[in-house]
């Protein structure tokens, strides 16, 4: 049985404890993302603030359990600075992890997928790979993630420019 | 005879599970109980020897069949002491009984303008169709606030249902545990000339039943949370009142004729009853009330008050500040869902440490949104009490609970 230390890493709880990039933005030049958990009632907010294609800024706010405002909190912190490319493949090798793949039933390891995403390094968030053994826990680890691809989309659409 | 919990649970296979050496402490009957093994056995007898489509043909196994079916019928009309068996339809689950009554009912007769009165603590079930309907028609939904203590808030109940057409309301809060003064609200209601539709998931399987004492017109409830498998819901109405409503569902088995020009309604109950019902879930629903009727319905309701009294109290002693309880503090018209907020914990992540020792709690928040709203949270950890629960579930519960705030605190 997985124990809760394979779920509940320190720099989970240090991200749960002390969220960074805690906030709203002015609108504009952020654009504004809404993201639930039907599920279980979480809710999330982001505001980012894509400029010259690069993320300038992001901030989050709502509610939730550890994991997913610690996954947030990861996030704010992995995307900030990056490329739309970068954070865009940074959330596909995110939710890349947080998958149970088909291939399991197939019996094939899913190398395809890893190798086209070999080069994203996940950093800290590394630490929540552990999520994947509690499934019903996975939907609150990529709330953010989806969430954001949601303002990226936004902020990169042209009357958003 | 009072009911003892320690035989109550041998009666049920699941309960004999371990898992990593230790037993499991099921707390979420509130969301689906556990069956006991004169169910299983009942549906699984019925399927070796006796199945067969009901209402159909005059072989000896579909003349059994159809026997096993409707003698279910008969039982669930002795439960809820209705009047008449040709009152009591089967259908999915509670949730499609109130979305009969909602589309049935409300579209034979309401219109742009009417109003029909909803409480703070729905379920969703009782919610959302009302919404679909108010959508289509125009009509508008008025809504009963709640006390602090997670009571109905009754003091404008009579402006609320002025004019109302129908008073929609749970009779125990799957949240709160709260338990509604049927009686009163159906009075109330049927005073301003509205019906009064009774959510009774939560209530049916804890609390002795009696549709013609509470007054009510149309009571719904779910096989899955009394012993009985998943499938199977019932509604009860009264007889005038189906009468007079139109269809639901067209198909089979609802008919009395069918022509190219048109069709021509079964009697009740056939006539909310199209397709191949759930035949064995209603047998082994059947099955479910015989048990839940030999353990004794008061004996239930007792058992319950004293296992959530201790429990409430177990928590208060362990936890102190750090827990709330939404809902009711006292078990005086109370049931034996308790809601919980720990300070500083996530639901989530209190069922999740909960699940380290097999404590099952449901988080998150119960299908009830707006009530979610009103208490000022995204959502709760729910643990609920049945009959195979005792004093040590509560202990267990509360050492899992004292368990989280020590992982958590920061």
């Amino acid at each position: 049985m997985a124990g809760l230390e394979d779920l509940y890493r320190e720099i989970i709880l240090d991200h749960y404890r002390s969220p960074r990039n805690r906030g709203e933005l002015d609108m504009p030049p952020a654009v504004r993302a809404e993201g639930f958990n039907p599920l279980c009632g979480d809710e999330i907010v982001i505001y980012v603030v894509v400029d010259d294609g690069v993320v300038r800024d992001i901030k989050i706010s709502g509610q939730g359990c550890s994991i997913s405002q610690s996954s947030a909190s990861m996030m704010s912190a992995a995307v900030k600075g990056k490329s739309l490319d970068e954070a865009r493949r940074l959330v596909r090798a995110f939710k890349a992890m947080m998958s149970i793949h088909e291939h399991v039933l197939d019996g094939d390891d899913g190398a395809e997928e890893s190798e086209v995403l070999a080069d994203v390094k996940l950093g800290d968030l590394e630490a929540l790979r552990g999520v994947v053994k509690f499934p019903v826990r996975i939907k609150c680890a990529t709330l953010a993630w989806n969430t954001l691809v949601q303002g990226l989309d936004e902020a990169a659409a042209p009357a958003g420019r | 005879m009072s009911l003892d919990p320690t035989r109550v649970r041998k009666d049920f296979p699941i309960l004999e599970r371990e898992l990593n050496g230790r037993r499991l402490v099921y707390l979420d009957s509130a969301a689906s109980s556990q069956k006991p093994r004169a169910v299983i056995d009942a549906m699984t007898r019925f399927i070796e020897t006796s199945y067969a489509p009901t209402h159909r043909s005059a072989y000896t196994l579909a003349t059994e069949a159809t026997e096993a079916y409707e003698t279910a019928r008969l039982k669930v009309r002795r439960f809820v002491n209705a009047p008449s068996e040709t009152e009591i339809v089967f259908t999915k689950n509670a949730t499609e009984s109130l979305n009969l009554v909602a589309y049935s009912w409300g579209r034979a007769n309401l219109r742009a303008g009417d109003a029909v009165v909803l409480t703070h603590m729905e379920h969703h079930a009782n919610i959302v169709p009302w919404q679909m309907l108010a959508a289509e028609r125009g009509i508008e939904l008025r809504w009963v606030p709640l006390t602090a203590d997670g009571r109905l808030e009754l003091t404008s109940l009579d402006e609320l249902l002025d004019g109302a057409k129908a008073f929609c309301f749970t009779a125990m809060s799957n949240v709160l545990g709260t338990i509604n003064p049927v009686r009163r609200l159906a009075d109330a209601a049927h005073a301003h000339g509205a019906v009064a539709v009774v959510d009774a998931c939560q209530y049916v399987p804890h609390v002795p039943t009696d549709v013609q004492a509470m007054g009510a017109d149309f009571l719904a409830f779910s096989g899955h949370k009394m012993c009985g498998p998943t499938g199977v819901g019932v509604l009860w109405g009264r007889e005038e009142l189906l009468e007079a409503m139109p269809p639901f569902l067209g198909g089979g088995q609802m008919i009395a004729d069918v022509r190219l020009d048109g069709f021509t309604p079964a009697p009740l109950p056939a006539k909310f009853e199209a397709g191949t019902p759930p035949i064995v879930e209603v047998v082994g629903l059947g099955a479910a009330i015989d048990y839940l009727g030999e353990l004794g319905m008061a004996d239930v309701r007792a058992h319950e008050q004293a296992v959530t009294a201790y429990a409430l109290r177990v928590l208060h002693d362990r936890l102190g500040d750090r827990l709330t309880i939404h809902g009711p503090s006292s078990v005086e018209d109370r049931g034996g869902t308790v809601s919980l907020a720990l300070e500083g914990v996530h639901p989530h992540d209190v069922s999740q440490v909960l699940d380290q020792t097999n404590v099952c709690v449901r988080a998150g928040h119960h299908c009830a949104k707006p009530l979610m709203r009103q208490l000022g949270v995204g959502a709760t950890a729910r643990a609920s009490f049945y009959i195979y629960n005792d004093e040590s579930d509560a202990d267990a519960l509360a050492d899992g609970l004292v368990a989280a705030t020590d992982f958590f605190s920061f």
